[in-house]
Parts: C-alpha cells; sequence; structure tokens
C-alpha cells in the first residue's frame, strides 16, 4: 500500500484536513466573540460617552484586526481542502452541503469583510452611526457564518432531507429538513456559546493580567475584567445546561459517539456508572483502571437511576470510533467547563464582597484560565467530530471512501508544508497579539496602524511611550 | 429538464462573474505585492499597503464564492479539478496566507529583520499566488484527465510550458492592474514612478495575452474549431480585435500624465475581454475536454435553492462592496494613512 511516513493517504487526508480546521477554528471562535464584545463596546461609548469603552474599543480592535486576517487566509484554504482532500466526499455530498456554504460566503464572508474595513479604518470617514453600523455588520455576519457552517456540520452528524441518486450523489430532497436536521440547533448553541465564554476568558485573562501589574485604578482594565467576570458567571451555567442538552441529542441519533465519550464498553441494564477516569482499551474491549460513580451515568442521561444504557458491545466493531480521543477530548472539555463555572462563581463572591479588583487570587486563576475556552472548543470538537467515525456522513458515507485519489507522498510533503508554515504563521501571529496584550489600555489608545503616518517612521514618540506604559496622563500632558 | 439546463447556464455565468471580478479585485491588490521590490522606501511601501489595507479580505472573498460555488452548483468538476492541480492549489493557499497577515504583521513588526520578513512575506507570497493562478488556468485550459467521476492523470499533468507560460503572463497583468490602481490612488513623485512602471508592465502583459492565445489552438482541435469556423468566426473575430484597440488606447493613456483613472478602466477593460476570450474557448465545457457543464451540473433542486439567494444577494453584496471602495475613494494622503 501507498504510504508516507507509515500513514496511508486516507489518514493523511484526515490528518492535514484536521490540522488545518482545528487551527482555522480558534481564530473564528475568538472572532465571533470579539465582534459582538467590539459592537456592545462601540454602542457603550456612544451612549454613555465614557472614554474607558472608546479605549477598550481600539485595545481589542487591533486585536480583532490581526485575529481576523488569520480567520481570513486559513478561511479560504478550507474552501478548497474538501475539493484537494475529499473529492468523492465532494462529489457524493455537494449537492446537500456546497448550496449551505455557498449561503455562508454570500450572506457572512462578504458581510464581514465588506464592512471591517469600515469597522477599522473608517471612523472618521462616515461618521459614528455608520461606523456602529459597521460594527454590527461584522458581528451579525460572523454569527451568521457560524449558523451556516454548523448546519453543514450538523447535517454530517445527523443527516436527513436527502435521496441517493443512480449516480451515488446525495439529492436534497426537503431542504427545511437538511438545514434544521435534529443536531442543528444544540450544535449551533453549543458552539456560539463556547466563542462568547472563550472570548469572555481571553479578556478577562488580559485584565487579570494588569490588575496583577498594579492597573487598578486604570478604568479600562477594570471594565474588561468586570464585563468578563459577569460573562463568566452568567454564560458558564448556561453553556454547561444546553451541553447536557446537546449530550441527549447526541444520544438519541449518534449513541455510539456517547458510549465512546463515556467509556461503556459493556452495558449496563440496571444503571450505568459514570466514569471519570480510565483507559480506554479498544483492542481488548474494556476500560482498564476505571474510576467511576455508580449510576450517574444513567442519571445525567436517562434522568433516572437505575435506567438501564447500552455499551458498545451492541455496536459492531467496524462502526465503533477510536474510543480513547472521544474519551478524553470530552473530559478535557467538561472539566474545563466546570473549571469557567468555579471562576465565574468565585468572581460573584468576590463581586459581593467588593473586592473583584483586590483579589489577587481570582486575578492568577482567571489569568491561568485566559486560553481555556480555546483548548475546550479544540477538545469538543475533537469530540464531535472522531466519535463520527468511521463515517463522515454519519450512517450514509465512509471516510475511507470519500477521500481524493491522491497519493500519500503528495498528501504527506503537503501536510508538513502546512505544519511548518501554520507554526511560523500563526505562531507570530499570537506574539504579536500577546505584545499588544501585554500593553494595558491607555488614555487615547491609539488605532490599528502603529505609526499615524508613513512619514513619521522614527518609531514612538516620548508622550506615546507614557501613554504605552499605561499610567493615565491627560491628553495635554507633554 | 428545460428549466434545470437554464439553470445551469446561469450558474456557469455567475461563476464566470465571481471569479473575473476576483481577478480584476485581488489582481490589482496582489500587483501590489509583485511590484513591491522596486520600491525599496519604506514610505513608500507603506502607503502602498495602505491603499488597499481596507479592501484586501473583501477581494479574496471573491475567490472563496469562486471555490465554494463550484462545489455547490458543480460538484463533479469540484472534485475532478482539486486534485487535478493539488500542487499548485496548495502553493497558492500557503501564498495568500503569507500575504494576508503580512497586511497586519508589517505594522507590528518592531525590529528592521522582521518588518524585511514580512515585506519579503508579501512580495513573495504575492507573487507565487499570482504564478499558481496562471499556472492553474493553463492546467485547466489544456485539459484534464478524467476516467469516471474523478482525475485519473498524473500529479504534475499541470506542469507544462504553456501552464508556465499562463502564470508568468497573469503575473504581468496582475502587476500592470496594480500599477494602474496605485496611478489612480497615489500623486506626486511616486506616481510618476508607477505611471513608467504602468507601461513596462503594460508591454509585458499584452505580450503574454499574444503568447496564451496563439498557443490556445495548438491545444486541442476543439479550440480552433470554436475560434475559426465558420459562422462562429463572425462572432469570435471582434474579441481579439478589440483587444487590440483597447490596447492602443490603454498605450496612449498611460503617456498621458493627466490620466489618472482611465489607465485602471481601461484595464478592466481587458481584462474583461480577455476573460470573454477564455469563456469562448472554454465554452460549454466544466472541465476541458472531457465534462460538459450540464454532466458536472448538481442536481436542478440544488441549483435553484441557491439561484434564489444569489440573484438578492449578489447585487446587495456588490452595493456594499462598492459603498466600502466608495469610502475609501480619492488620492491617499501620505501624511495621514489610515486610522
Amino acid at each position: 500500500m501507498d504510504t508516507f511516513l507509515g500513514f496511508d493517504a486516507v489518514m493523511l487526508a484526515r490528518m492535514q484536513f484536521g490540522f488545518t480546521v482545528a487551527f482555522h477554528f480558534i481564530f473564528p471562535a475568538v472572532s465571533i466573540g470579539l465582534a459582538s464584545f467590539l459592537a456592545v463596546l462601540n454602542g457603550l461609548f456612544l451612549w454613555t460617552k465614557d472614554e474607558a469603552y472608546l479605549r477598550l474599543f481600539k485595545y481589542w480592535l487591533k486585536i480583532f484586526a490581526i485575529t481576523f486576517a488569520m480567520g481570513v487566509v486559513s478561511g479560504i484554504t478550507m474552501s478548497y481542502q474538501f475539493g484537494t482532500n475529499w473529492s468523492v466526499f465532494s462529489d457524493i455530498a455537494g449537492p446537500v452541503i456546497g448550496p449551505l456554504m455557498a449561503y455562508e460566503v454570500l450572506t457572512a464572508f462578504f458581510l464581514e469583510a465588506g464592512f471591517l474595513g469600515i469597522m477599522i479604518f473608517g471612523r472618521d470617514k462616515v461618521g459614528p452611526g455608520l461606523h456602529m453600523f459597521a460594527c454590527l455588520m461584522v458581528a451579525i455576519g460572523t454569527a451568521i457564518s457560524a449558523t451556516w457552517i454548523l448546519s453543514v456540520n450538523s447535517w454530517m452528524q445527523t443527516p436527513q432531507g436527502f435521496a441517493v441518486a443512480e449516480n451515488g450523489q446525495f439529492v436534497p430532497e426537503d431542504w427545511w429538513a437538511i438545514i434544521f436536521n435534529p443536531s442543528f440547533p444544540y450544535r449551533l448553541a453549543h458552539t456560539l456559546t463556547a466563542a462568547y465564554l472563550t472570548t469572555a476568558f481571553i479578556v478577562g485573562g488580559v485584565g487579570a493580567w494588569h490588575l496583577l501589574r498594579g492597573q487598578r485604578e486604570n478604568p479600562g482594565v477594570r471594565t474588561m475584567f468586570s464585563m468578563a467576570m459577569w460573562m463568566a458567571a452568567i454564560v458558564a451555567p448556561i453553556q454547561i445546561f444546553i451541553g447536557d442538552a446537546h449530550g441527549l441529542n447526541t444520544l438519541e441519533h449518534q449513541p455510539a459517539k456517547v458510549m465512546a465519550m463515556e467509556g461503556h464498553f459493556e452495558s449496563h441494564p440496571d444503571g450505568a456508572p459514570l466514569y471519570l477516569f480510565g483507559i480506554p482499551d479498544q483492542e481488548a474491549q474494556e476500560l482498564k483502571y476505571a474510576v467511576g460513580i455508580p449510576k450517574l451515568s444513567s442519571l445525567i442521561l436517562k434522568h433516572h437511576l437505575d435506567a438501564p444504557l447500552d455499551g458498545l458491545d451492541t455496536i459492531p466493531r467496524d462502526e465503533q470510533p477510536p474510543v480513547a480521543v472521544v474519551f478524553w477530548s470530552f473530559r478535557i472539555m467538561v472539566g474545563i467547563g466546570f473549571a469557567m463555572l468555579g471562576i465565574g462563581m468565585w468572581s460573584l463572591w468576590a463581586r459581593f464582597r467588593k473586592r473583584l479588583f483586590e483579589a489577587p487570587w481570582l486575578h492568577r486563576a482567571a489569568l491561568v484560565m485566559g486560553p481555556s475556552g480555546l483548548v475546550a472548543v479544540i477538545a469538543g470538537w475533537i469530540t464531535t467530530e472522531v466519535g463520527r467515525q468511521p463515517y463522515v456522513v454519519y450512517g450514509a458515507l465512509r471516510t475511507a471512501e470519500a477521500h481524493s485519489p491522491l497519493g500519500a507522498s503528495a498528501v504527506g510533503a503537503s501536510l508538513i508544508a502546512f505544519v511548518v508554515i501554520y507554526f511560523v504563521i500563526f505562531g507570530a501571529g499570537v506574539a504579536y497579539i500577546l505584545k499588544l496584550m501585554h500593553h494595558a489600555p491607555a488614555l487615547g489608545e491609539r488605532g490599528v496602524r502603529v505609526e499615524p503616518g508613513p512619514i513619521r517612521t522614527a518609531g514612538v514618540t516620548p508622550q506615546n511611550q507614557m501613554r504605552e506604559s499605561g499610567h493615565d496622563i491627560a491628553p495635554e500632558t507633554p | 429538464m428545460f428549466y434545470s439546463i437554464d439553470l445551469t447556464i446561469a450558474w456557469a455565468l455567475l461563476l464566470a462573474f465571481s471569479v473575473f471580478v476576483y481577478v480584476v479585485l485581488d489582481g490589482f491588490d496582489l500587483g501590489i505585492g509583485i511590484l513591491y521590490p522596486f520600491f525599496r522606501e519604506k514610505s513608500d511601501r507603506d502607503i502602498m499597503m495602505n491603499s488597499v489595507a481596507p479592501v484586501w479580505d473583501g477581494n479574496e472573498t471573491w475567490l472563496v464564492l469562486g471555490g465554494g460555488g463550484l462545489f455547490a452548483a458543480f460538484p463533479m468538476a469540484y472534485a475532478i479539478i482539486m486534485p487535478a492541480v493539488y500542487p499548485p492549489i496548495i502553493a497558492m493557499l500557503l501564498a495568500l496566507i503569507f500575504r494576508g497577515v503580512a497586511f497586519e504583521y508589517r505594522w507590528r513588526a518592531n525590529s528592521r529583520l522582521s518588518k524585511r520578513a514580512w515585506d519579503a512575506a508579501f512580495i513573495g507570497g504575492s507573487v507565487t499566488a499570482a504564478l499558481a493562478q496562471g499556472i492553474i488556468l493553463g492546467a485547466f485550459l489544456q485539459g484534464i484527465e478524467v476516467e469516471g467521476r474523478a482525475y485519473a492523470g498524473g500529479w504534475w499533468d499541470w506542469l507544462t510550458p504553456f501552464s508556465i507560460l499562463c502564470g508568468v503572463a497573469v503575473v504581468a497583468g496582475y502587476a500592470f492592474l496594480g500599477a494602474c490602481w496605485l496611478n489612480m490612488k497615489l500623486e506626486g513623485e511616486i506616481q510618476h514612478r508607477v505611471r513608467i512602471m504602468a507601461r513596462g508592465f503594460f508591454v509585458a502583459t499584452i505580450i503574454g495575452i499574444a503568447a496564451v492565445s496563439l498557443a490556445t489552438p495548438f491545444l486541442g482541435a476543439g479550440y480552433a474549431a470554436r475560434w475559426f469556423d465558420w459562422p462562429q468566426i463572425a462572432l469570435t473575430a471582434p474579441v481579439p480585435i478589440l483587444i487590440a484597440g483597447i490596447a492602443l488606447l490603454l498605450f496612449r493613456t498611460l503617456f498621458h500624465p493627466e490620466r489618472d483613472r482611465l489607465p485602471f478602466i481601461l484595464g478592466l477593460v481587458l481584462f474583461a475581454l480577455c476573460f470573454l476570450g477564455l469563456g469562448i474557448s472554454i465554452w460549454p465545457l466544466a472541465v476541458p475536454q472531457e465534462i460538459t457543464l450540464w454532466e458536472a451540473a448538481a442536481p436542478a433542486k440544488s441549483q435553484l435553492f441557491m439561484f434564489v439567494g444569489a440573484i438578492v444577494l449578489v447585487p446587495i453584496i456588490l452595493g456594499y462592496t462598492a459603498y466600502a471602495y466608495w469610502v475609501f475613494r480619492g488620492k491617499l494622503d501620505p501624511e495621514k494613512g489610515y486610522h
């Protein structure tokens, strides 16, 4: 068999697609949340005229611009990877999912890109009203984009509303059924909420960093930390609730995925335990060193302690997803979700005691949790995608039958190019973002371009250096 | 059945339109990257990049529509073409990543070395993306081997003297469009330099167009027949004649110092005519020389569902895209830049 470094072409195609899409996913997850955050900040500034909001707007706008650019360029890759890596899937499923993706481009991508320039560069050119409108269009665009692509993804998980034509193509029968397939509402709510939570924790982490560095009196820092902690306290419990509902929906439509998530190799006719830990061994079909709470899984999934739950012993081996990956990624996601809830509750307590800005241990915890949302989002995505295996369209098309007629060496070489280039390019982007985050939002925060004009090339002026250092000075002070 | 045939043509036209919009819009902003090596001053480079900074990602969205639309309306063609041109597609995507991030990173870099590195990324990315797009066009024109519903050729089929010729022609054409754009957006000494450069790339573009046009009929009997058989020749002959006329007009305006906008507008017309010529060559194929548009078409239900949205949304998109261009219209003020 044609292999590259021991992997066959299908595995390499999966690795490449998984790598590029996981990398891409990070940026929209942040830009969905940040676009809304920026629209809220700009609205609050226009409404209250409080300079702290404008300061925060300009501060996060710079970070948003980089994130968005990385999202755009890594996203263009995705619209071609379907064809390069999964040409059989594209040919067969194209009539159903292609139109949904075309709608994503038409309703969302153009909207975002069309108004992004005005949002970033146009405040002075179009006036505050139209500028606010542009901010809203970008924020709405990101949410519309998520809606279409999650509809596509959900259809691949719970396909319906199509027929199989003579040439093997999936032909749409009922668009309503295709778009609003059974898992779509749950997945959409769960993913959008995840994007907002992810952003909230990034904002909170940056706020916490500056609070720890002695910026307690900086109104920008206080505002961002406070807003982020409200999000954590309110949205984290909602997310856990939505996640639970999503899990019940998965149990109904993709039971094998839930069995893998739970590590249930065996059926439990009178109440299944909730395994907290264990080493899944798919060869032996057992969970080794299992530590669990009896009957709790039945309580969560069936709302009854003694409810029977089937295990993977009811699923043929060639229909089972890889258990270990799903089992662990699910635990990482859930663990982070509860840690987020913990931070939210802790912040409520600190706020109640009027010590939200004077609680260094809370700030340290929030700082550590800053990037946690990104990890949770990727872990959740791995859970649902790997849990769908061995199918690419669940129950209808196997992954092994969907790939392009490419040689392993071609896919392998391009995979290496993607990995190297992504780490260099996006590593540099993350470094620039961290550098921006390292500065506290200052009075007279500057816009996206570091230098006001190409004429002045000599670097920052002394006044700007003082501003950059975060000390509040009156704008007139030299 | 009659109405599904109409939809297939409508989709072919719509996709051709979005690829054309992509080619001219991203053409001039890739062109700016191609022109970068001729401007060594940082201040020149800053203002050149600023002239497209607010619009470049909107421009690239048309490429996503081209790919996504092909996937949706002609999934079989998408499934055949992508593996056939796998290496140049991957090269184009990676190149677009380099130049896309350079727009942001260039302003964040604070050491001389890293600034230079992102300038190099912008140049290399722009040149590679343009070259790859031309090669993809060439590989498409020269024909793709198909068996059943899949690509059946080898991994290096795309690489021929003809595809390289197309690649070079596209690089020259984009550089020419970029120079025309800058001629419109800049003033003073730099505009003067840009205009001189536009003349050079104009000549290169015309040579490229002529070479590709002369080579195309030799690629397959179908092309020659479509161009030279009677009575089609009555319809096809005006295209090269019009191109020659526009070229002559362009040549004159490029020596006219007061013409700021006209070269760019005539450049767009020139590209539109070339595009029309390509359309005549390819029609009615989705994958030369094997698969027709109708064979590759998605079921009528898929095409109809999208078409309803597209006829409403595309005009709206064109409207707000035009508005975004309008907001940032006029000459760039080098003192100010954008904030």
